[in-house]
């Protein structure tokens, strides 16, 4: 292995380790952990398997590899960009008829505020 | 006809006020209510939904006889509109006139909202301003933008409403249920004219004459305009597509 890959193995390794600590800490819900965990899973493999860009490549009809990480790392960012927006617009809704339903609590329990 | 005075009379009406910042106005406007419903021989119950107002606007509201809802974050003018809708809807009212805080919209006209949606059998009763042209008109590029909403009603759903952004409105029982699980948050007015077509209410527009707004500011101005005019357009197109819950 050569100095670059074990970099690269050990960075991984330790945000895979950083992000196993969020989740049994309670601070990153299970269903967002996931993509992260993938994300650093397909880091390793392709620290250990260097060819592996090359071969992936060649697959696609990309010429020069690392175009095909800048493009397939930029979809992947987009995506979970969208998905981070619908969570926010799902919290907006929740939020809304959270706030709403304390004002008219409010009121009712204490009428002669009003 | 429905429009027998002893129909009216027994008719519980909520006056819905959303109010942000407006503790210059409020206080006049709720008063204004408060006049119509003894004078006038209707009940109207004025409900002010405070907006998480940061000046004074809940305290001068002590001294009125108004229901006050205070919203514990601001939700803007859809999301205070619709807290008001729930009272409405919880606490069986048989009509919701939204009026704005501002002082644009004077009360007088609320029985002629009223009669009109018992004489003409409708759900929604729009106050406009362009019927007969009298009072404050707003400035001319708000109008092109209001013609534009006009227009594109007209086409989506071929409901005539010529003040698509008037918010000086009432609603029927049918258009409380319907707003308590359907209501835009930002700029709701001409979207909620579509939702309306959509869900199969029938809307009706009276004459009523605009003031200038006593105090505060308009949410719309300067560059959030073109924010405005696109997020509404949007708006107005993916409600016409959109299932109603």
């Amino acid at each position: 292995m050569e100095k670059v890959q074990i970099i690269a193995v050990a960075t991984s390794l330790l945000f895979l380790g950083y992000i196993s600590f969020l989740i049994y800490r309670g601070r990153l819900r299970e269903e967002y952990a996931l993509i992260w965990i993938v994300c650093t899973l397909v880091l390793i493999v392709f620290s250990v398997w260097r060819e592996g860009l090359e071969v992936l490549a060649r697959l696609f009809g990309v010429v020069e590899p690392p175009n095909l990480v800048f493009t397939g790392a930029i979809f992947a960012i987009l995506v979970y960009l969208l998905h981070l927006s619908v969570s926010v617009s799902k919290l907006q809704v929740q939020n809304k008829k959270l706030a709403q339903e304390i004002a008219l609590l409010r009121q009712k329990s204490d009428p002669s505020k009003s | 006809m429905d429009n027998s005075p002893t129909k009216t009379l027994a008719a519980k009406i909520a006056v819905i006020i959303p109010a942000f910042n407006e503790e210059q106005s409020i206080v006049s406007v709720v008063n204004a209510v408060s006049n119509i419903s003894n004078t006038a021989g209707i009940k109207l119950v004025p409900v002010v939904v405070n907006d998480c107002s940061t000046d004074n606007t809940a305290l001068v509201l002590k001294e009125t006889s108004a229901v006050l809802l205070d919203l514990p974050v601001n939700l803007g003018i859809g999301g205070a509109v619709q807290t008001g809708i729930l009272y409405a809807l919880e606490n069986n009212f048989d009509f919701a006139v939204q009026v704005d805080g501002d002082g644009q919209h004077p009360a007088q006209f609320i029985p002629d909202l009223v009669n009109a949606a018992l004489n003409q059998k409708v759900d929604v009763v729009v106050g406009s301003r362009f019927m007969t042209k009298d009072g404050f008109l707003s400035t001319k590029t708000r109008r092109a933008g209001i013609k534009w909403f006009y227009l594109l009603n007209r086409f989506l759903t071929g409901t005539r409403v010529l003040d698509a952004t008037s918010g000086f409105r009432l609603f029927n029982r049918n258009a409380i249920r319907l707003m308590a699980d359907n209501y835009p948050d930002d700029y709701p007015e001409p979207e909620a004219i579509v939702l309306f077509s959509r869900a199969g209410l029938k809307i009706a527009e009276i004459p009523v004459k605009m003031k200038e707004r006593e105090g505060g500011v308009s949410s719309i101005r300067g560059f959030s305009t073109l924010y405005y005019m696109w997020k509404v357009s949007l708006g107005i197109i993916f409600t016409y597509f959109r299932k109603i819950k």
